[in-house]
């Protein structure tokens, strides 16, 4: 399939970023330097990049507390992401959010979402907005294995096909829900056969494979605009981390981890960069870009202001009094 | 002038928000109703939801803007999240504020929360209506009315509308709001008439109404408990008492300055609500007077609210749990002893 080369660059450098970025805040979350909960998406690189390399800059997407990889693919600002998750003012969301929440409405993320399955209703409004004002932005909701049983899921569903929206759902299938198995807490011989309770179109991946990944959700795009009609993709690959850091990991077996090792992300898209043309000394510059980035971003995150406390008290209306917010 | 009942009122306040901002939608169980198909002609808008207040919405202004749902109340309630943040001016029901339990993370979580957890740069201008209250016979899931529940979270703003003329001047404003707004309708004050202006403003949000002027005692009637308090004032009236009855309309914001501008005349108040006592509406407003008035009161500060149980169906055990008139002239009474 052909590729532009631009857009390749950008592919393999933001695979990088990601891996890094990820690999860097695991480190320094040891190091006890995060403030709170970390939940670090080493595996998915390949359904991020893939997916939002498919995308426009101002599509609209959601994203969970999984979410640096979807963030930094949908071309957040580094340092902000980064800022954000050590509470500094300059952070993506002032500091308000915090590393289950970085999104950048500006950059079409709808929100990042602490509660599971939260996101899927919510795009499914951006996607019916665009359907009334007849615009052109492409709708997509990620979320996990784990959100599959969850009924804001189907009651999106249910709508988005009642009503013709085109969208997509993206389920990233990483074989765990929290610390509970895909295999022990899902009865349906495959994930995406839920979609066909709605007459839903769906379609399943290798969410490891960068190129697959970006193919599928290119075809699902222009098929759910042409026939106005939400499409239910599924990427299988494996979550590395634990749910967050600091997980013990017990129930993830060591043979289980070496296995999926194989299929790495990252490693399938350097063993394809021969497909496309692209040197090792080219793959070596991009994982330097990307390193160089990383660290940089880390550098100024870290002398990066606190927010003042009194900051706490804004953003939380448009218009309100601010004598009821909190009383001197 | 025009008199209009408080649903006639709404359904005004619909229509002219959905001809001056094409942006306004309707989302809900029912909203129309019926066959909503061309084939079947005459069958739409069948019932304007279970009181008939959006009726005629859907044959005024098609199937694109007032869409029937399924009964998925988390589907779209966050479906309005989503399109209100991208651009539209979402109106979604409720059908009755009951039924919060199915989707009140949408709610709490999301639509209070969006604007602050992610940094100030959207906005969720919707707007939930729901129907409230007591004394319907409808039983314990059908009949309360939850004031606090929406109250205590921060990014929601929450109205309740007693007569006419706020329902319709509050709606406007509510529609126009770039916060989410829970807008409250009492079923027992539906068809309730006055008087309404032809072009009514759009009514603030955090004003409060004194509804009639007094200097012995302060009544903070809470929606339709406006109603038992005029009666009591009246009574009380050949017994030479002045009752002030402010009608606070928004609990989020609360006018509190009206409050205690009442409160430091009269020295004593009482607070009618028909919600639950714990945590309650009445139980906040009493504490801020106490807070804020504490050297002007005369009097202990009484809430009269109905019990701490569920709202029971049967026509005696409901009656009992609803405040009455005779109950809040008995109360009048025990504080103007102080």
């Amino acid at each position: 399939m052909n590729i532009d080369q631009n857009k390749l660059k950008w592919i393999y450098k933001k695979l990088f970023t990601i891996r890094f970025f990820e690999e860097k805040i695991k480190k320094i979350a040891k190091e006890k330097l995060v403030p709170g909960y970390l939940h670090t998406c080493i595996g998915s690189e390949a359904i991020c990049v893939g997916v939002m390399s498919a995308l426009n800059e101002d599509d609209w997407i959601s994203s969970t507390y999984r979410n640096h990889g979807h963030a930094i693919a949908k071309n957040c600002e580094l340092k902000e992401i980064t800022s954000e998750i050590f509470g500094r003012k300059t952070g993506i969301c002032k500091g308000k959010g915090g590393s289950m929440h970085i999104s950048d409405f500006n950059k079409g993320m709808l929100g990042s979402f602490g509660i599971v399955a939260a996101g899927p209703p919510v795009v499914l409004g951006a996607a019916l907005q665009e359907k009334i004002n007849k615009g052109s932005k492409n709708s997509v909701t990620f979320f996990g294995d784990g959100a599959i049983h969850n009924g804001a899921f189907h009651e999106a569903a249910g709508l988005a096909k009642l009503w013709d929206i085109p969208m997509l759902f993206v389920c990233e299938n990483n074989g765990y829900a929290e610390a509970t198995a895909t295999d022990w807490h899902l009865n349906t011989k495959n994930l995406s056969d839920i979609s066909r309770a709605y007459n839903m179109i769906s379609y399943r991946g290798d969410g490891n494979n960068v190129f697959e990944v970006r193919e599928i959700t290119q075809n699902a795009l222009n098929e759910s605009i042409k026939k106005n009609t939400p499409i239910f993709l599924e990427f299988k690959n494996y979550r590395f981390s634990g749910q967050y850091e600091g997980d013990t990991q017990l129930y993830q077996p060591l043979e289980e981890i070496n296995e999926a090792k194989k299929t790495d992300p990252i490693k399938i898209a350097i063993e394809k960069a021969n497909d496309y043309k692209l040197s090792s000394i080219e793959i070596n510059n991009f994982k330097k870009q990307a390193l160089d980035e990383v660290e940089e971003a880390f550098k100024f995150a870290e002398t990066q202001p606190w927010p003042e406390p009194e900051d706490s008290l804004n953003d939380v209306y448009v218009n309100y009094p601010k004598n009821l917010i909190l009383k001197v | 002038m025009t008199i209009l009942t408080v649903k006639e009122a709404i359904n005004q306040a619909l229509v002219e928000s959905f001809t001056n901002d094409k942006n306004v939608i309707l989302m809900g169980e029912d909203i129309a109703g019926g066959k909503g198909r061309e084939q079947y002609q005459g069958t739409q808008d069948a019932w304007g939801g279970p009181f008939g207040v959006t009726q005629g919405l859907l044959t005024k202004f098609g199937p694109e803007r007032v869409r029937d749902t399924t009964i998925a109340e988390a589907g779209f309630f966050g479906a309005a999240v989503g399109a209100a943040m991208t651009g539209l001016r979402p109106i979604v029901e409720l059908m009755y504020v009951d039924f919060a339990g199915v989707c009140f993370d949408q709610l709490m979580n999301q639509a209070a929360k969006m604007r602050y957890m992610f940094g100030g740069k959207q906005n969720v201008p919707m707007v939930v209506r729901t129907v409230v209250g007591a004394g319907f016979r409808a039983g314990s899931e059908h009949s309360q009315t939850l004031y606090s529940l929406y109250t205590h979270i921060p990014g929601l703003k929450v109205v309740a509308p007693y007569d006419a003329i706020d329902a319709k001047g509050l709606l406007l404003s509510s529609i126009i709001d770039n916060d989410p707004v829970i807008f409250m309708e009492h079923k027992r004050l539906y068809m309730s008439k006055c008087e309404v202006p032809e072009n009514l403003k759009p009514i603030p949000l955090g004003k409060g109404r004194i509804r009639k002027k007094g200097k012995d005692i302060t009544i903070v009637a809470i929606q339709r408990m406006n109603l038992f308090a005029e009666e009591a004032a009246n009574i009380l009236v050949d017994e030479g008492v002045e009752c002030e009855i402010i009608d606070p309309r928004t609990y989020s914001p609360l006018d509190e300055a009206l409050l205690y501008e009442s409160v430091k005349k009269t020295g004593k108040v009482i607070i009618i609500d028909e919600s639950n006592p714990k945590c309650s509406l009445a139980s906040e407003i009493s504490s801020l007077i106490s807070e804020n008035c504490f050297s002007d009161l005369k009097a202990p500060i009484l809430k009269l609210t109905a019990p701490h149980t569920p709202v029971p169906f049967s026509p005696p055990m409901e009656d009992f749990y609803i405040p009455s008139t005779k109950k809040i002239i008995k109360s009048i009474k025990t504080i103007l002893k102080y």
